[in-house]
């Protein structure tokens, strides 16, 4: 029984593995397009300096930072759902669990570099490490980060072993030889010994509890840049849990849009099935609830007994910025509760399109967070330069932008192709829970 | 970053840099040959291009020594002058957007024209009231973020309270442009394009030349004051509108007239901006009363791109003025 339900799932995840269609490689090349034409604005960036950037002098801080932020966040979300998801033993966890902690180590690799972008002096960045000042906000962010991606990496490798394990053994796998001695190497002589298999339950369990630790730390350090500024919008002490919770929001979004992807280009409709979507839907309705809550009361405090400064912003966000507030606050927000709550509107299409204008309502509501902060500094910016009084982001913005989305597909890509995307060990062990 | 010095290497730049970092050294260096004891040198020869432009040859270990002096002069400025505490007042009753301090400023810090590092705003506290003029230079703050927040110490606060930027060692992250509360600080977007003298040795307190992608700012001429003088805009201010000096002395000048820092604050009801916020700056303000001259008197003669500045009220994201 238990060899035969090995096959099968083999037999089902495998293929992605062993051959690669010519879909994904124009999907790919269309992707490394994408990315070149981002490198191609790096370099008029570093050539011409940040002036190429719509950022000046008020609005220091622009769509990298937006950027930096949002992966972050899809990344500690990740560590977050997979963490959590195994801690608590959830029985529909298997088929979900390996994509999360992808995302997680994905997230967290792009994330930075949208810091890099946004520095002046890019070959200084080692300075932070030779001339660390511990009172710095960037600092913490720094350590908090560089623990998180051993952290986040670490947990991922050690739930890969059993399945680099179970693909070394399967004798009737046609793949190259390549990828078999990749398998043989990373598996660490995996030979599934109650011994090994009891050390790696522990490992995993450990990494798991510290994943989703470090994982509230580093998003409250983040949002504590902006908490400990004096500026009106970010000097507020909710900032640390609203943007945790934003983090769990975008991630889990992100894992339904991926679920839904993967599910269709590689045939998994047998393993994703309704039931995660619906499961998932409900944990985003409650991260979406909590997140309306959060907004709300932060918006309500600064509008209700608003000092001058914060009259000013929320002016200029109930004016100039209306559209953006009515969509990442309220439709981002009001959508996936009311498609979850109603379960007629249940359905695979509906959750993963409430999930998308969640996805990119978070990215405005964070726009919206830095940009018209900025613009409305204490003492009034006085400047005839259209551009110094209001930001837009130019094209070598968006290009870079649109450079860390296609790295995060390309990405994607290339790991399913060296190891499959759903853990058959934790579907094994579902499988046989559900037999006994 | 060396690809994009290669690219964007123009013939004048390149002279500018090699005369920058190496012909001063070479012309430093020499001095310093010239004054060592021949017994010194290693015998190794470099060949360096000179600030007129010949190709000469200096040995190796006067090159050492020249760099090490540029060495302690960003060690000296990160001490401070000793047993000072500076201080600057600022007279809002005299001040009618003159902008010679703007200018002087420029001029002394070989800024690019749309760099202030002193900055003239004109303010309104509440609807009823009358407007005023408002120089603003760094507050050199007693408690300042954006000293707190630098992730490597490229900004820090001295012993005499003068707050300087050390541009050798900023990153540009611009975390202390957004937790300055007085907008004080202006980034380098481009480069600035300044053909500094060959002989120049860089030095934190003059802060020339500015440096691409690193973060500016007023520095209270930190460089004339080690020379006993008054800042560049206290002295060009016709209106004797600046007063600096130190509390330890307790007296504060114009360069006109020196009053008594204490009876000062005290007789005309010296503030400073935005107390609230803690930052605790050391430049005060006497309030705009008894005014010398009305508002107006300082659109006279503005340039059209400076008087605009003051309608920005009325400019909108999509067009240009709204009515």
């Amino acid at each position: 029984m238990n060899r035969t339900n090995r096959e099968a799932l083999l037999s089902d995840l495998t293929p992605e593995i062993a051959k690669t269609s010519r879909s994904w490689y124009i999907v790919f090349g269309i992707l490394l397009l994408v990315f070149i034409v981002g490198i191609y604005g790096l370099v008029q960036q570093i050539d011409k300096g940040h002036i190429v950037t719509g950022m000046r002098d008020n609005v220091v801080w622009g769509v990298y930072i937006v950027n930096f932020i949002f992966f972050m966040g899809l990344s500690y979300a990740g560590a977050l759902v997979s963490g959590t998801l195994h801690l608590f033993k959830t029985p529909w966890r298997a088929p979900v669990i390996r994509l999360a902690e992808l995302i997680t180590v994905i997230s967290l690799a792009i994330g930075p570099f949208f810091i890099f972008f946004c520095v002046g002096r890019l070959e200084r960045i080692p300075y932070i490490l030779a001339f660390p000042r511990i009172q710095s906000p960037i600092v913490w962010d720094v350590i908090a980060i560089l623990t998180d991606v051993f952290g986040a990496a670490i947990f991922l490798y050690v739930s890969f072993i059993e399945d680099f394990a179970i693909l070394r053994d399967a004798d009737n796998l046609q793949i190259a030889p390549w990828k078999k001695k990749m398998y043989r190497i990373l598996s660490l002589g995996y030979q599934g010994t109650p011994k090994q298999k009891r050390i790696l339950s522990f490992s995993r369990n450990v990494m798991a509890a510290m994943i989703i630790a470090i994982a509230i730390i580093v998003y409250s350090v983040l949002a504590w840049i902006f908490g400990v500024t004096l500026q009106p919008g970010w000097h507020s002490t909710i900032f640390g849990p609203y943007f945790v919770i934003a983090a769990v929001f975008s991630g889990v979004g992100l894992l339904i849009v991926l679920m839904a992807i993967f599910r269709k280009i590689y045939n998994l409709e047998k393993y994703i099935t309704l039931k995660h979507f619906v499961n998932l839907g409900i944990v985003l309705f409650v991260i979406a609830a909590f997140f309306g809550y959060f907004t709300f009361s932060d918006y309500l405090t600064k509008w209700y007994g608003s000092v001058k400064m914060d009259k000013i912003l929320i002016d200029k966000l109930f004016t100039e910025f209306k559209t953006y507030f009515i969509f990442a606050n309220y439709i981002g927000i009001l959508t996936p509760i009311i498609i979850i709550a109603i379960p007629r509107l249940r359905t695979i299409n509906n959750i993963t399109i409430a999930s998308v204008i969640a996805l990119l309502a978070l990215w405005v509501n964070r726009y919206i967070i830095i940009v018209p902060t900025l613009e409305t500094p204490f003492i009034p910016i006085q400047d005839t330069r259209h551009d110094w009084l209001f930001y837009s982001p130019t094209w070598v913005e968006w290009s870079l932008t649109a450079a860390g989305v296609a790295v995060f597909g390309m990405l994607f890509m290339i790991i399913s192709k060296l190891a499959p995307i759903i853990s058959i060990s934790e579907l094994e062990e579902a499988a046989e829970k559900n037999n006994t | 970053m060396e690809k994009k010095e290669q690219d964007s290497s123009s013939r004048r730049k390149f002279i500018r840099k090699v005369g920058l970092s190496l012909g001063s050294v070479a012309v430093a260096g020499s001095v310093a040959v010239a004054r060592e004891a021949p017994e010194n040198e290693s015998g190794e020869t470099v060949k360096l291009l000179s600030p007129d432009g010949t190709l000469v040859e200096v040995d190796r270990s006067s090159i050492k020594k020249a760099r090490a002096q540029t060495k302690e002069q960003i060690k000296k400025s990160y001490k401070g002058i000793p047993d000072r505490k500076f201080v600057m007042v600022i007279d809002l009753a005299k001040c009618k957007n003159a902008r010679k301090c703007v200018d002087a400023c420029q001029e002394g810090h070989m800024l690019p024209k749309d760099h202030e590092w002193i900055k003239i705003q004109l303010l309104q506290d509440s609807e009823l009231a009358s407007k005023y003029w408002f120089p603003k230079p760094c507050y050199h703050c007693d408690s300042p973020l954006c000293v707190s927040v630098c992730p490597v110490g490229a900004t820090y606060k001295r012993e005499d309270g003068i707050v300087l930027v050390d541009n050798k060692r900023c990153i540009g992250c611009k975390f202390c442009m957004t937790a300055c509360p007085y907008s004080a600080r202006v980034f380098n977007w481009k480069d600035p394009e300044v053909d500094v003298p060959a002989d120049h040795v860089y030095d934190p307190e003059l802060n020339i030349p500015p440096v691409e992608g690193t973060v500016g700012k007023c520095v209270f001429c930190a460089d004339k004051l080690r020379n006993n003088e008054l800042p560049r805009c206290v002295k060009a201010c016709p209106m004797g509108v600046i007063y600096f000096g130190d509390l330890n002395e307790d007296a504060v000048t114009n360069g006109v007239e020196t009053l008594r820092f204490s009876s000062l604050m005290l007789d005309k009801h010296g503030y400073r901006h935005m107390e609230e916020l803690g930052t605790m700056p050391t430049v005060y303000y006497l309030p705009p009363v008894d005014r010398m001259y009305p508002v107006e008197i300082g659109f006279e003669d503005l340039d059209e791109s400076i008087s605009d500045r003051y309608r920005t009220k009325d400019f909108t994201k999509s067009g240009k003025t709204k009515k």
